[in-house]
C-alpha cells in the first residue's frame, strides 16, 4: 500500500494556490487570444487586450490575476490503494492558509452570518475515491461575482433539450455584465440537486477546447447530439446574446461551455449552471 | 479619449457621456459592502466621514495584500449591484461619483441623474494590470476590515469608461 504523508499535501496545496491565482491557465489564454482576433468592435478588442495584458502583468509582477482570489475549492481524487498518514483535512486547510499568505492573496473568508472573521480557510473540499494508487489534487479559487450567478433547476424528467438549453442560455443572459464576461459556463446534468451543482463546478476544470473548422463542419452535417455538439450549440447560442467582454457588447460572451452528465432518478432531471468569470483559475498536481 | 484629474467638480463630470473612455489622475477612495455599512451609520449619526464626499469618487474595491516592495496588490473593481442599497443615502449626502463593475439598479440610475453624479466602470477581473496605475495607497479608516477598509489611492491615468452619466444615460443596453 502506497503511503502519502499529509504534511506533504500541505506544501503542495500552498504551491497550487499561488500557481492558480498568479498564472492564467494556458487554455484560457489561448481562447482569449483567439476571441481577440474574432472581435471587430474596437471596445471589445480594447477590453480583451486588457485582459490578456493583465495575465502578463500578473505573471511578471507575481500579483494575483484578480483581487478576488476566491473561495478555494479543492477537488481530491484519492486512489483506494493509498494510505494517508496524518490529518488530511487539516493539512489541506493549513496549506490554503500558507499559500494565501505567501502569495499575498486576499483573505475573503468570513462567518456567513456574523461576517466578521477574516481567514484564509477553510476551503470547500470534494473527495472522490477512485481506483489505483494515484492522488490527484486540484485547487479552483472561485471568485464570488460569478459564483453568485449560479442557478439550479429541477426539470420534469421528460423535458426536451430545447427547454434545458433555454434555461442555460437564460442563466447567462441574467448574469449579463455582472460576473465578468467572457464566461466559461459549467453545466451539470443529472444526479441529485447537490450532485448536479458539483458536476457543474467540476466542469470548469475541463480544458477549454478550441473548435477547429473541421469540427464545425462535422457539427453542421451531423445533428446527432453528443456532449461536444451540445456544448458547441450552447456556446453559439450564448455568443449570440451580444453581452460581450465586460458586458459592453461583442461576439465573445463565453469562451466555452463544458457539460458533465451523470445518471439520475426516473422522476427527475436536475440541471445546474455554474458560471466562471474570464479569470478561471485552477491548478492540479498528481502524486 | 479624455484625461481627467481630481479634485473633480460637478461641472467637469457633467460634460462626460456614457460610453466615453476616460483616464483619471488623482485621488479615489476604496469602499466595499462593510465600509459602506459604516459610512451609512456615520451619516445617520451625524459623525464626520473619513473623506469629503462632495468631491469624492468611491472605488468599489478590496485589494489583495500588498506584496513586499509594491505599492498595492491586485486591485480591480467588485460588483456594484451589491452596493446599490447603500448608494441613495451617499448620493443624497453629496457623493460625486462611483467606480465599479456591472449594472446598477433602475433606482440608482434615476438618482445619479437627479443628483448629477456619475458612475464609471473599469476593466473587470484585471486587478494586476490596474495596480500599475496606482502610485500611492494609504489606509484612511476601518483598518480592522482588512481588504474592506477604506484606502485613499493616488492614481495616474487610471482607465475608466463612463457607464452612467449625469443625464442618466447608460453604457448598458437594457
Amino acid at each position: 500500500m502506497r503511503v502519502i504523508f499529509a504534511e506533504k499535501i500541505k506544501d503542495i496545496v500552498a504551491e497550487l494556490c499561488i500557481q492558480a491565482n498568479l498564472y492564467l491557465r494556458k487554455d484560457i489564454l489561448r481562447a482569449l487570444k483567439s476571441a481577440y482576433q474574432k472581435e471587430d468592435s474596437q471596445r471589445a478588442k480594447d477590453i480583451l487586450g486588457a485582459i490578456i495584458k493583465n495575465s502578463e502583468v500578473a505573471e511578471k509582477e507575481r500579483l494575483a490575476l484578480c483581487q478576488d482570489t476566491g473561495l478555494p475549492v479543492v477537488f481530491l481524487e484519492i486512489g483506494q490503494e493509498i494510505k494517508i498518514k496524518g490529518n488530511l483535512k487539516k493539512a489541506i486547510n493549513k496549506g490554503l492558509e500558507s499559500g494565501y499568505k505567501k502569495g499575498f492573496l486576499r483573505n475573503s473568508i468570513v462567518n456567513p452570518l456574523k461576517r466578521d472573521l477574516l481567514r484564509f480557510s477553510p476551503g470547500i473540499i470534494h473527495t472522490e475515491i477512485v481506483k489505483g494508487n494515484r492522488f490527484k489534487i486540484t485547487i479552483l479559487p472561485k471568485g464570488f461575482g460569478c459564483e453568485n450567478e449560479t442557478q439550479l433547476k429541477m426539470f420534469n424528467p421528460l423535458t426536451d433539450w430545447s427547454q434545458i438549453k433555454r434555461f442555460i442560455v437564460e442563466t447567462v443572459r441574467l448574469a449579463g455584465p455582472d460576473a465578468c464576461p467572457p464566461y466559461i459556463v459549467g453545466v451539470g446534468i443529472g444526479g441529485t440537486s447537490d450532485y448536479a451543482c458539483f458536476l457543474a463546478k467540476k466542469a470548469l476544470l475541463k480544458k477549454v477546447v478550441f473548435h477547429p473548422p473541421s469540427f464545425i463542419h462535422y457539427k453542421i452535417h451531423n445533428m446527432k447530439y453528443g456532449i461536444r455538439e451540445m456544448e458547441y450549440d450552447l456556446l453559439n447560442a450564448i455568443n449570440r446574446l451580444n453581452i460581450g467582454p465586460m458586458g459592453l457588447g461583442g461576439r465573445t460572451t463565453a469562451l466555452a461551455v463544458n457539460i458533465n452528465i451523470y445518471p439520475t432518478h426516473i422522476a427527475g432531471l436536475p440541471v445546474a449552471v455554474n458560471i466562471s468569470c474570464h479569470a478561471l483559475r485552477s491548478a492540479t498536481k498528481v502524486l | 479619449m479624455q484625461r481627467l484629474s481630481t479634485p473633480l467638480t460637478r461641472d467637469k463630470i457633467n460634460k462626460l457621456k456614457a460610453g466615453q473612455k476616460v483616464l483619471l489622475s488623482g485621488k479615489i477612495y476604496t469602499a466595499r459592502d462593510q465600509a459602506h455599512k459604516r459610512l451609512i451609520e456615520a451619516i445617520k449619526q451625524g459623525r464626520k466621514l473619513p473623506f469629503n464626499l462632495k468631491e469624492a469618487l468611491i472605488y468599489y474595491c478590496g485589494p489583495t495584500q500588498t506584496p513586499r516592495g509594491k505599492i498595492i496588490g491586485s486591485c480591480g473593481p467588485t460588483t456594484s449591484l451589491r452596493i446599490d442599497g447603500f448608494t441613495p443615502l451617499l448620493l443624497k449626502a453629496g457623493l460625486l461619483g462611483m467606480i465599479g463593475k456591472g449594472r446598477r439598479s433602475y433606482e440608482i440610475v434615476k438618482l445619479i441623474k437627479k443628483h448629477k453624479a456619475i458612475y464609471f466602470v473599469t476593466y473587470a477581473g484585471c486587478g494586476a494590470l490596474l495596480s500599475r496605475y496606482v502610485k500611492k495607497k494609504e489606509c484612511l479608516a476601518y483598518s480592522d476590515l482588512g481588504p474592506e477598509a477604506i484606502f485613499k489611492l493616488e492614481v495616474e491615468d487610471f482607465p475608466l469608461f463612463v457607464a452612467i452619466d449625469a443625464e442618466g444615460r447608460s453604457i448598458y443596453k437594457d
